[in-house]
């Protein structure tokens, strides 16, 4: 035995061809172009970006080299690039097309002159020419701790997550033991991310110490939510180091099968988590006698076909099971019964990410991040009025002001703000009142809102509080898996209601009931999704009361974003003589031309799109809206009547 | 054995019964609709079968819960009443409740649930909202399933289920417009999925699983009856 190689030596062996790829790219003597191509860079033109610098660089018969690499986090600029010529500092630029590429490769890269300080965010390394990112709130304040690697390296080379001490927790877990990194994790007080803030470690201790064998643990990857899309960029920028938490858990709980749940909407989620299963496996980190031990996982990936229900991890277990995805009443919880009646271990992405920083650095240092009641950091896709929308990792226990304000830039255009709405479709929404609640699991619940798994919509005084219950409804009422009565039908109720009034039919008691219902469902439902759907409403409710009153009293609505209760109209005195601008742009051709040559709208053709608003020129700004729809002045119009001359 | 007091009354029953058979064994009625004796995981979802024990927070599901030495439970309290006749007003929403005309009238179970719980078949407080689907199903050869008088017990689904035939009947849709379906009933070459048992027309609480046949001649004789009524 003991002549054998420890996994530390056997890592080691890996490591060293890994670290001199890695270092010859770091200290390559042509340029490199490190591309964002996760499916967020995609759908923002990466793959434009990628053509425009190989044919740029082409014409210009210069030498570099193209990296693909995953996101960065920063939707707001992609895509982005990073360029690293020898003798400058690694340089991020933002919203690089095919153009801009092209813009590059001649002034930059050709002469190693202008480095295009119009596309420039910054500098990643701190130096004498450029401003660097940290120079930038959004970089001080962000603390990476899962996603520390994302964006920068290439997730389809493993070499590049090995260079960066990658698989170096596992080693160090398998030469530690389970109960070792089950303490370790206990200690941590590794909250899970998914959504309900179960302490891992405790999961994985009854898991452990459940009687039935073989043991499972699963990957949750089926991020439902809409909007929230951090577990597939882990997936897509940093394979590794979900797959290297998967198989330390498995570890822990003794496990010899893993399984990671991927919904099928995330296929190049899927392709890289593959791609990175067979690279490890070929390197013997994954698979049979890891690293040279006892210790073997078959990972498998699980395909599920997009029921936002299928998250929850009962009916997750059903649907890997084969049978439709309906979640079952716990206990038993799967880590003593769960798939095939197995002990089962599920964890969400982002938990399971955070598992090797932890057993790599150790308890200690992860409880300096975050509060003591949940260390570590959170990771929001801010989406919505923000100035920089994207995925931010914060320490836990930051103010919401904090993160709205200094992290993502606060809100677009300078607007007010009214509302963010915390946890996914099933979140509270919240009110300047309530900007200094902390974000962590506890401080967001107290509130009436929820971590969830992370999705943050910030709304400026634009939105209808009453619309955005009834969105979110609509939605979980939609994704129910039809189970429960209370959740079935129910959320059906609260929609009905709320549908009624956004048209401005409704009464008090009708206001009392959809009260009295939510707390209904959320006693009496099954599941954790009837249990929370109501979240959205009894916020709005308890925080936006005078709005929801103005819509059943006066039918009015005071975003003036509801149609049934808002009207358009002309003011005369601002519309231009002559210009016609609105006139085209109306679908039903409501704008007629009035007896004095301006335009006015025929209110029983007018659908109240609102694209008049926006056709008006600025310099007139004639197009006004009003909340009820019988606000509209008497302004004496008359249309033109045309006469023969003028035909 | 194990002794559990409800409403006041001690019970004394094997171990690992449900607490909902306990009651049901022992004479004390608590609505239910999805539970069915000798059940492995029932499904819990009809939520009727609310209890509150006394150290446990909130009503739960009497049919999910094994009894335990000692516990005290109570099957009426305010909350547990509250839910549960929220919960019934939920399931007869989506029907008109014209038993009149139901081949179930006098056996439904919703009816003596009403009578239990002293609520009308007729909901005042929420509206009238029946399932965006037809109002009869009849792609079944012999079996015709109506969408709003079914409560979504599932109780049909898992007899099937024992028979041995496990993927036949089983759910589909979501939401609110969630139904039983036969599956592989209506697809060629699969046209023998269905037993033609008729378990799950035997087992359907309510008036929603029919025989064709039956209900034809249902419908024959409530057509005459309203001739005769003129
Ligand atoms: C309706 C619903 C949807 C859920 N969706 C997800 C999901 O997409 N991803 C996830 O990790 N957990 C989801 N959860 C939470 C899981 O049930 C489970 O708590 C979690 O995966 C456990 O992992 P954790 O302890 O690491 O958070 C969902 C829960 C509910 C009720
Ligand atoms: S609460 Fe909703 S999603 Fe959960 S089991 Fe009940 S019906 Fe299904
Ligand atoms: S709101 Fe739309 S439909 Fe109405 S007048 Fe303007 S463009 Fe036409
Ligand atoms: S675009 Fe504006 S200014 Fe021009 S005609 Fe229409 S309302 Fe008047
Ligand atoms: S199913 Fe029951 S409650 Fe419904 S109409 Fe028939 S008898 Fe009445
Ligand atoms: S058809 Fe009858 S038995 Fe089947 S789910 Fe509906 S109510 Fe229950
Ligand atoms: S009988 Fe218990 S929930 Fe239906």
């Amino acid at each position: 035995m003991n002549q054998n190689p420890t996994p530390s030596e056997q890592l080691d062996r890996l490591r060293q061809p890994a670290k001199e790829s890695w270092h010859a790219l770091q200290d390559s003597d042509v340029p490199v172009i490190y591309v964002g191509h996760a499916t967020c860079g995609r759908a923002a033109g990466s793959q434009e970006t990628i053509e425009g610098f190989e044919q740029a660089l082409a014409d210009k018969g210069i030498a570099a080299e193209i990296r693909t690499v995953g996101c960065l986090g920063h939707c707001y600029a992609e895509p982005l690039v990073i360029i690293h010529y020898p003798g400058f500092p690694p340089l991020m630029y933002q919203k690089i097309g095919a153009g801009e590429a092209r813009v590059l490769v001649n002034s930059f890269l050709q002469a190693g002159e202008d480095p295009c300080f119009e596309y420039l965010l910054g500098a990643l390394e701190p130096n004498e020419m450029f401003p660097t990112l940290m120079d930038y709130p959004r970089y001080l304040y962000e603390k990476r701790v899962i996603m520390a690697h994302c964006g920068r390296i290439d997730p389809e080379n493993i070499d590049h997550y090995l260079a960066l001490d990658g698989y170096q927790a596992l080693a160090k877990a398998l030469e530690q033991g389970g109960q070792w990194v089950v303490d370790e994790v206990k200690a941590a007080h590794l909250r899970g991310r998914g959504g309900a803030g179960f302490p891992a470690g405790i999961k994985w201790e009854i898991a452990r110490h459940a009687e039935k064998q073989p043991k499972v643990v699963i990957c949750n990857g089926d991020e439902g939510d809409p909007g929230a899309y951090m577990d597939r960029t882990l997936m897509e920028s940093n394979p590794h180091q979900v797959l290297e938490g998967l198989a330390i858990a498995a570890l822990a709980v003794g496990a010899e099968r893993a399984i990671l749940y991927i919904r099928a909407e995330y296929p190049l989620a899927v392709r890289t988590i593959q791609q990175a299963i067979y690279a490890a496996r070929e390197k013997k980190l994954l698979g049979d006698h890891i690293l040279g031990t006892d210790f073997s996982l078959d990972i498998s990936i699980f395909q599920g076909s997009g029921a936002f229900v299928c998250g929850e991890e009962t009916a997750l277990i059903q649907s890997v099971e084969g049978h439709r995805g309906m979640p079952q009443y716990r206990p038993p919880y799967p880590a003593v019964e769960g798939l095939d009646g197995l002990p089962t271990v599920i964890n969400n992405v982002k938990t399971l990410a955070t598992v090797p920083a932890i057993i790599s650095k150790g308890s200690d240092w992860f409880k300096t991040i975050g509060t003591e009641k949940t260390p570590g950091t959170a990771i929001f896709s801010v989406v919505g009025e923000v100035e920089y929308p994207g995925l931010v990792e914060v320490p836990m226990g930051v103010s919401l002001e904090h993160l709205i304000y200094e992290v993502c830039g606060g809100i677009k255009d300078g607007k007010p703000f009214k509302a963010v709405q915390i946890g996914g479709p099933s979140g509270g929404c919240l009110p300047e009142s309530e900007l200094g609640t902390a974000i962590d699991f506890d401080s967001l619940k107290q509130a009436g809102a929820m971590m969830g798994s992370g999705g943050m919509v910030v709304m400026n005084a634009d939105a209808c509080m009453v619309e955005v219950a009834r969105y979110f409804v609509d939605f979980t009422q939609k994704e129910s898996c039809g189970k429960c009565t209370f959740c079935r039908i129910g959320t059906r109720h609260l929609l009905a209601i709320l549908e009624d009034f956004t048209k401005g039919v409704g009464s008090d008691d009708d206001l009392q009931e959809l009260k009295s219902l939510s707390e209904g469902i959320i006693k009496g439902s099954l599941c954790s999704l009837g249990k929370t759907a109501p979240n959205p409403v009894l916020t709005t409710l308890k925080f936006f009361p005078d709005e929801y009153l103005a819509h059943i009293h006066e039918q009015r609505c005071p975003a003036m974003m509801c149609r049934a209760l808002t009207a358009f109209y002309i003011d005369l005195e601002a519309c231009a003589r002559g210009c016609d601008a609105c006139v085209a742009c109306c679908p039903t051709e409501a704008i007629f031309t009035t007896s004095n040559r301006k335009k006015a709208i025929d209110q029983e053709k007018c659908v109240k799109c609102g694209e008049c608003v926006y056709a008006c020129p600025p310099e007139y700004d004639a197009v006004r809206r009003v909340s009820p729809p019988g606000m509209i002045p008497d302004q004496g119009i008359k249309p033109l009547v045309e006469t023969k001359e003028e035909q | 054995m194990v002794t559990i007091t409800v409403d006041g009354l001690e019970i004394t029953v094997p171990r690992r019964t449900r607490l909902l058979q306990a009651c049901l064994d022992n004479g004390i009625y608590i609505p239910n609709l999805c539970y069915l004796e000798g059940m492995d995981q029932p499904p819990a979802s009809c939520r009727l079968c609310l209890v509150e024990i006394e150290g446990r927070p909130g009503p739960v599901p009497s049919c999910s819960l094994e009894v335990e030495a000692g516990m005290v439970v109570h099957t009426n309290t305010d909350e547990v009443q509250k839910l549960q006749k929220m919960a019934f007003r939920l399931l007869v929403c989506t029907n008109e409740g014209q038993c009149r005309m139901c081949m179930a009238n006098k056996r439904c179970e919703l009816q003596r649930i009403a009578k239990f719980l002293h609520m009308p078949l007729r909901t005042k407080r929420l509206r009238h909202l029946p399932k965006d689907l037809p109002e009869v199903i009849e792609d079944h050869p012999c079996i015709v399933y109506e969408p709003n008088k079914c409560v979504l017990c599932g109780r049909c689904v898992y007899v099937c289920a024992q028979q041995g035939n496990d993927f036949s009947l089983s759910f589909a849709n979501r939401g609110f417009n969630t139904v039983i379906s036969f599956f592989g009933s209506q697809n060629e070459g699969q046209g023998d999925a269905c037993l033609d048992c008729q378990a799950c027309v035997d087992i359907c609480p309510v008036g929603a699983l029919n025989l064709k046949d039956d209900r034809r001649r249902h419908l024959r004789k409530m057509a005459a009856k309203a001739k005769a009524r003129g």
